[in-house]
Parts: C-alpha cells; structure tokens; sequence
C-alpha cells in the first residue's frame, strides 16, 4: 500500500469534522525566513479526548506546540478555543485561557523542594509559610494523586517523578487543554506505564490531551485519534480504532520500514579492553567496569538516566580521568580526544549541542575532523571541503538547503545526520554512540542503525550507550546495564530480554 | 505585536535600522545644542566639517589609526570569547616599549622596527599575563584586564615623573624627545603617521584571513562558538586563548608605539598618550561583529565621530563634556541600531 491508499484510508481528510470541539486550530502556517515550519494545519481535540500528534523529527510538532502556548505567533491561521477565536501572546496568556503544557525536559529549580516549584504556578501573597502553602497545593491538587513528596528537593527526584511535578504544576491552574510533549522520552517503561494511567484518568476529567511523540507503541497505546506531521504539513488523521503501525509509519516517512537486519556474529580479533575501569564523578563513582569488545562486535549499555552511562563514554572518549586499564588494539589508551580520533575512535556524543557548531555552516561541520587535512599549503580549501561536504550530504541523506547553510536551521535528525556522517566517513575501528537516535524519528532512526550496522559488518566496534531497550537489544550481541554506576553484566545477547535487562537497569542483579 | 529574534535580517532592514537610529542621536544631540544656543544645524556641519578637508580628514584619519589596529585585534579576541577590556593598558605598555628603545638604546635604522618589535612584544606579555591566569587557574579576564589598565597607567607616570624624566623639560612630566631615527614618517604636515596605518590595514586583513581561511581560525571560530564543542574535538583551548591574547595585546602594543613615536614623539602622561583608544575600539571590534576585516569600517566612522568632536569643542567653546555626550550619543544611536536589526516586529492580525 502505497502513501496514497494511506492518505485515503484516513477519516478527517474526508470531510468529517468534531461536533464539539474544545480546541481548534485553522490553517496555521509558520514560516522562519524561507523555511515553512507548518503549512496550513487544521487541527482539532474534543473534551476527554487524546489527540496524539506524530511525525518525524523536524516535521513541526515542536512549532506547532510552541504556537499554541504563546512562544511563536503564526503567520496565518486562526486558533479557536471552545468556538472562540483566541490570540495567545505569551505562556502566561496560554495558561489564563487553560492551555498547559508539559515541557519535553523537566524545567525544575533542582535545589528547591516541590511545593516551592509547584509555588511557581501560583499567585501567592508576598509573605506566605511553607505550611499555608502546602495546605493550598494539597487542597488545589484534590482529586489528583500525588506520587510526591511535596516537601522533597527537586535534586532528589528521578526523571519520572520530575515529570509528575510538572504535570501536577499544569494541573494547577485547572486547563481545559493539556499538551505533552515527548512526555515519555526521559521516562523507564514503567514510568511511562504510570503516566499514560495518568492520562487516561484526566481524559475522564474531560480534559483535551494533546500527546506529541514519535514513538508509534506509545501512539497507538494512549491516542483517541492521530494526527500525523511530516514535513511541516499534516499528512493524514486517523482514528485509533483504523490506525496501526504501517500505515502511521508509511504517512510519517512516506515509505514503509525494512524489518531490522541481522547482525552478523562478531571476529577474533579484540578492539577495547577495558579492566577495573573506575571514573570518579559527583556522587557516586561509575565503578567495575570490565569487557573486552572484539571487531565486529556491538555492546550495548542500558540503564536509566543518570546512573553513570554520560560518564563512563566521557571517560572513554577521552573527555574524563579515570583509573583503570584501557588498552586499544593492544596499545595504551590516550587521554585526547583528537588522538583517539586519529587513532580510529568515533564518537557521538550524549548532547547533539556538543557534537556540531550551530554557527558554522553544514560543510564546516562536517570538516570538524578533517579540516587540517584540506589546508595542505595553510589556507583551507573551501572547494574541497564543500565538495566533500555535498559527498555526505548526498550518502548520508542529510536534508540542508546548502553545504554553506548553517547548522542551526537545520532540525535534530538532520544535525544527528551530520554528526553520523562526520564520525563515521573514515571507517573507524571503534565507535563511542551514546543515544545516536535521541529525538530522532523513525525514518532517520532506521538509517542511523542502517550506518552503525554497516560499520559493524565492515569489522568495527560499537559501544552503544542508550536508554531505548528495543535499540540495545536489536542491535547488540551483548548487553550489560549500569546500575547506580556498577557495571551489571554483560550478557550476551541471547540470555537477555526485556524484563532481564530492566532487572539489571533497576535492582542491579543479572 | 511583540518582538522576535530575526536570525538572517535582510541588508535593507538593517540599513534603515541605522539610519533611523542614527536620526534619533542625531535629533537628540540638535535639542542638546538648542540648549546651549548653538543653531543645531551648524552643529551638525562642524560634526561632519572633518570630512570637507584635507586637514580634517587627516584629524579623522590620525584617530583612526589606533582604533584599527586595536580594533582588529578585540574583534578576534572576543570572538573567541577572550574579553580583553585591557587594550588602553596594552597601548600604554607598547608607547613604554617604545620609549624605552628610543631613549636607551643607539638610535639607527634598526630603530623603529625595534620599537614596533619591543612595543608590540610588550603589549603582548601584558594581554598573555590575563590568558595565562584564565587558562591556568581561571581567572576571569574581563576583571584582570581591566585592573592591568590601572597598573600601567602608574608605571607611565612614575616612568614620566621619575627615572626617564627628560633633563631639558623643566616642570613637566615627559622624557625627551625621541631621537629622529625614533620618530616615523607623516604625511605632509598632517599627524598621520603612515606606516602605523598601513600595519593596522595590514593587520585587519591578514587577521581576516588568518580567521576564515586557516586551520588556526578554524579552530578559533569552533572554540569561540562552541567551547564544549572544542573539548569535544581534543582542541586545546587555553593555547588558543592564550594566542589570541598575545595577539590583540602584540596589536594594542603597535598602536601605542605609533602613538609617541608618530604624534608626540616623546612618552608623556597616559591621558595624553591615548584619548580612550582601547575603549572606543571595543565598540569598533563590536560594531564590526567579531570580523576584522570590517574594523577598517568601524575604526574610521569611530575616528570621524572623535573628529568631528573635537571640531565642535574648539569652535563652539561649549564646555567640552557636552562634546564627549555627543559622541557617547552617537555610539548610543549605533548600539541600538545594532541590536535593534536583529529582532523583528511582529503585527498580530
């Protein structure tokens, strides 16, 4: 089935509209200079209703939200709450109509407790007691389960119960229409269980939940209906009920997916040898790291956010002292990142900030590796390095107007892209990926795989750090979890699933 | 309607934006003289009057001089995030430098070279001293350069009213004058002293290129936009600094070796030595947006204002705080101009 049978199996493109609807966007469109973020979108979301928006990285899910709370105005187009038409300036003018949102990383002040954050939402008299304050929450969050402690300090809390308070900060002003973006992304499974339970008990409340994600399970588990973006226009609306993963991946990439290939067995031949690794880091040390990583051969780490995984890559790539013995293809491991690079380790780091310059145009990105290399009389070659440049950008699929185009117009996927391309293109013998498809959507997902296979199958190394289980434990031969920052593990590919791996995630235990 | 950051504003929009900003210091600056009783019509002429001769473009042109080789210098330094606000002390070490090969050492040919060498080397060690203590034990520059001004400031007036205080100067606080092989060529009978302005063109283009088109500046450019980013590449960033320092400072030397030994020909007290050079050329490295090259724009629309200033001061006599409230105006008018091209109004129907 093609994308036009897709197009034509969904509901809304035939004319059918909601009798009632609470929130109701009419041809919405954004542009930024010659870049059309939303193009004419007409969307809208009942009462109790969960209408899930999904589409790819760079799609425009994210302007599209940011419009809607008052961070963007639109070009064009008209934005209707409850048949009203309304103009939302600001955040705070979002939230005085009943617009909340969930932002996609918890904005939290780490050092105060919860009901001093929570505090932040209110109008509160100059002078208060943290008890009077308290008693208000309580009685404002009636009805609402809590699931924190209200005096606990933000910095004590997991990613999961950071979520909940901001949730329960949305919840504060009592709104009619509640957005989640990317809600689950910081979260474990379990987690994410609990707050899809959450969602499903405020829908029953009657309020109108606008579920941004571009995870198809998630999608399908919690949406009433689903909107699908690709490419800054909506390109279909389907009802749960009609909706299934085929046809929601076919109108976000407009082509279907190949099953996940095969990885072939890993060589003799030992790449990494890492004994007794120990990094010191605030809190507690990542500690007892042990494994030998042989060519062809892919390690995946999981464990949840924050047990040590950032620190232990860092260390490995060079960017971290640690005690211990790391020998690679048998020689001793230098502390430089730039003679790691040159001795064939790649990496790509946790943050996609840290592994571009937003400033510097495509090509120079792309260069950041090689650029003394095109200066072979001390001027750079900028012919060259845009020749090579249009060479990646070609093979790695990257979306850019030009070589010359800055970084920083380009979306996530995109930049992730670039990144890949500039790590990988020397064929290295080891590559350090922590999170390679973080926010990055199904399509581009699949070719980021599609590149780290094909380094594998050429012989090299993979040490893959990610918080995505279905991500270890499709691409690794073995897998071990970090946990409280001890090394768990590893296992080899076979003895793990699911339930094991989050055994050795949370409790530490093979 | 609100205001939005507009990344890629067009040349038009920023144009007017200018010219409107402009207008307003310009509207601003009339109401000052209408004060005064000076017709602000013929204030605005005398402003201009450097532009409309000779002599006074050589006045725009002698002020142009340090702003430019300064000039290009910060607009590298702070590109890569080295705040150096130290530039009058740098300027102050080089006319020492200078002074010093000039009084103490046989005067030859060999001479000038020496003193720009000595000037600039000095200049140099002085911005290094503030990127050493950042990169070493991270030490905020901002705070040691500007602490380093003062600190020169005394040494030339010690130097001036003490031990190099000239025999045949009576009461006053200077050296001697530098002998002729010691003092460099102007043109014709105007104060600009040619070979420091050609250093100065010379060095705004070859740090242009040195910027864009080397692996250095590469490296530069990578760590003044994205220090993580640079960490993450095994650049080696308190080397960088620390040369882009030694840079602007070699570059504030010069300009204060081309100050006594082009204009004053002896070294005398700080106040006199510079008119806030190193101050006025931060707006120059600013105004040309981290890129050196277009320093040899700013520096001499700077220079013009500083000019044009001290046109109005001698033929007014209005009291000459009023002129530097001009010239802080007009600076005003470009700031604003500046950040107001970036942002975008946006009209809500």
């Amino acid at each position: 089935m093609g994308v036009r049978e897709a197009l034509a199996r969904t509901w809304y493109s035939q004319g059918r509209a909601l009798a009632r609807p609470m929130l109701k966007l009419e041809n919405i469109t954004k542009r930024f200079g010659p870049v059309v973020a939303n193009r004419r979108i007409t969307l809208e979301v009942a009462p109790g209703e969960v209408l899930a928006l999904l589409g790819e990285n760079g799609a425009g899910k994210t302007t599209l939200v940011s419009i809607l709370y008052g961070l963007y105005a639109p070009d064009e187009g008209r934005i209707l709450l409850q048949g009203k038409e309304v103009r939302i300036h600001s955040p705070k003018e979002a939230q005085r109509l009943g617009i909340a949102l969930v932002p996609q990383h918890p904005e939290l002040i780490e050092a105060h407790t919860v009901a001093e954050n929570l505090a932040l939402g209110l109008d509160l008299p100059p002078v208060f007691s943290r008890r009077a304050l308290v008693r208000r929450l309580a009685k404002l969050l009636e009805g609402h389960p809590l699931g924190v402690d209200l005096e606990a300090p933000v910095a004590r809390l997991s990613a999961g119960e950071k979520q909940r308070v901001e949730l329960l900060r949305a919840l504060l002003n009592r709104p009619k229409v509640l957005i989640l973006d990317e809600p689950t992304s910081v979260l474990t499974p379990k987690e994410a269980e609990a707050l899809f339970q959450e969602i499903r008990r405020l829908k029953g409340l009657g309020l109108s939940v606008i579920f941004i994600s571009h995870k198809l399970d998630e999608v399908l588990a919690i949406a009433d209906r689903i909107a699908v973006l690709r490419a800054g226009e909506k390109v279909g609306e389907v009802l749960r009920q009609e909706a299934d993963k085929d046809l929601l991946v076919r109108l976000m990439v407009g082509r279907s997916l190949a099953p996940p290939p095969k990885v072939p067995p890993p060589r003799a031949e030992v790449v990494l040898e890492v004994e007794d690794l120990l990094v010191p880091r605030h809190g507690f040390p990542v500690q007892g790291v042990s494994f030998a990583l042989r060519a062809g051969e892919v390690l995946g780490i999981a464990g949840v956010a924050g047990s040590g995984q950032a620190e232990l890559l860092q260390a490995l790539a060079g960017l971290r002292p640690f005690q211990g013995r790391v020998r690679f293809l048998g020689e001793a491991w230098p502390q430089d990142p730039a003679r790691l690079f040159a001795l064939g380790v790649a990496h790509i780091p946790e943050e996609r900030s840290m592994g571009v310059v937003e400033g510097m145009s495509v090509a120079e990105n792309l260069a950041l590796r090689t650029y003394r290399r095109l200066a072979p009389r001390g001027l750079l070659d900028y012919r060259i390095m845009e020749k090579e440049a249009e060479a990646l950008i070609g093979r790695y699929g990257i979306r850019t107007p030009s070589p010359r185009t800055p970084v920083r117009f380009l979306s996530g996927g995109n930049v992730q892209k670039v990144i890949l391309a500039r790590e990988l293109r020397g064929g290295p013998r080891l590559l350090l990926a922590m999170h390679p498809t973080y926010g990055v959507d199904v399509g581009a997902a699949e070719e980021v795989y599609e590149r780290i296979l094909d380094l594998v199958r050429g012989g090299s190394a993979v040490l893959l750090v990610s918080e995505d289980l279905d991500e270890i434990l499709s691409l690794s031969h073995r897998v071990a979890a970090l946990y409280h920052g001890r090394f768990v593990g590893p296992i080899s590919r076979e003895e793990a699933d699911r339930e094991r791996l989050g055994r050795m995630m949370t409790e530490g235990r093979v | 309607m609100r205001w939005e950051l507009d990344p890629s504003p067009s040349p038009r929009k920023v144009l007017l934006t200018y010219a409107l900003f402009l207008g307003l210091a310009l509207l601003g600056l009339g109401l000052l003289f209408l004060l005064y009783g000076v017709p602000p019509l013929k204030a605005y002429a005398l402003l201009l009057s450097p532009l409309t001769d000779t002599l006074g473009l050589a006045e725009v042109m002698r002020r142009t001089i340090p702003l430019l080789l300064i000039g290009a210098g910060l607009a590298l330094a702070f590109r890569i995030g080295f705040f150096n606000i130290g530039a009058e002390g740098q300027l102050l070490m080089g006319a020492v430098g200078a002074a010093y090969v000039a009084l103490f050492l046989p005067p030859g040919l060999w001479s000038l070279p020496l003193m720009f060498l000595f000037g600039g080397s000095l200049g140099a060690l002085w911005a290094g001293l503030a990127a050493w203590l950042r990169a070493r034990f991270g030490v905020n520059e901002i705070l040691t350069t500007l602490m380093q001004n003062y600190l020169v400031y005394y040494l030339v007036v010690y130097l001036v009213a003490g031990p190099w205080k000239g025999q045949m100067v009576f009461g006053f606080l200077y050296t001697d004058r530098f002998p002729p092989e010691a003092q460099l060529p102007r043109l014709g009978d105007t104060l600009v002293h040619w070979p420091t302005l050609v250093l100065g063109m010379v060095a705004a283009m070859g740090l242009q290129v040195l910027l864009f088109r080397t692996p250095l500046g590469f490296e530069w450019r990578v760590l003044g936009e994205n220090p993580e980013a640079a960490r993450y590449l095994g650049l080696k960033g308190g080397r960088l600094i620390l040369l882009a320092a030694l840079l602007s400072g070699f570059l504030a030397g010069l300009a204060g070796v081309g100050e006594v030994a082009g204009i004053h020909l002896r070294l005398l007290e700080p106040a006199q030595i510079s008119l806030g050079y190193g101050f006025t050329a931060i707006l120059a490295a600013w105004l040309a947006r981290g890129r050196p090259l277009g320093v040899l724009l700013t520096a001499p629309l700077l220079g013009l204002i500083l000019a044009g200033g001290d046109a109005l001061k001698l033929a007014l006599s209005m009291p000459f705080r009023v002129v530097d409230v001009a010239a802080g105006l007009l600076l005003l008018g470009f700031i604003g101009a500046e950040a107001l091209s970036r942002r975008r109004l946006v009209w809500r129907r």
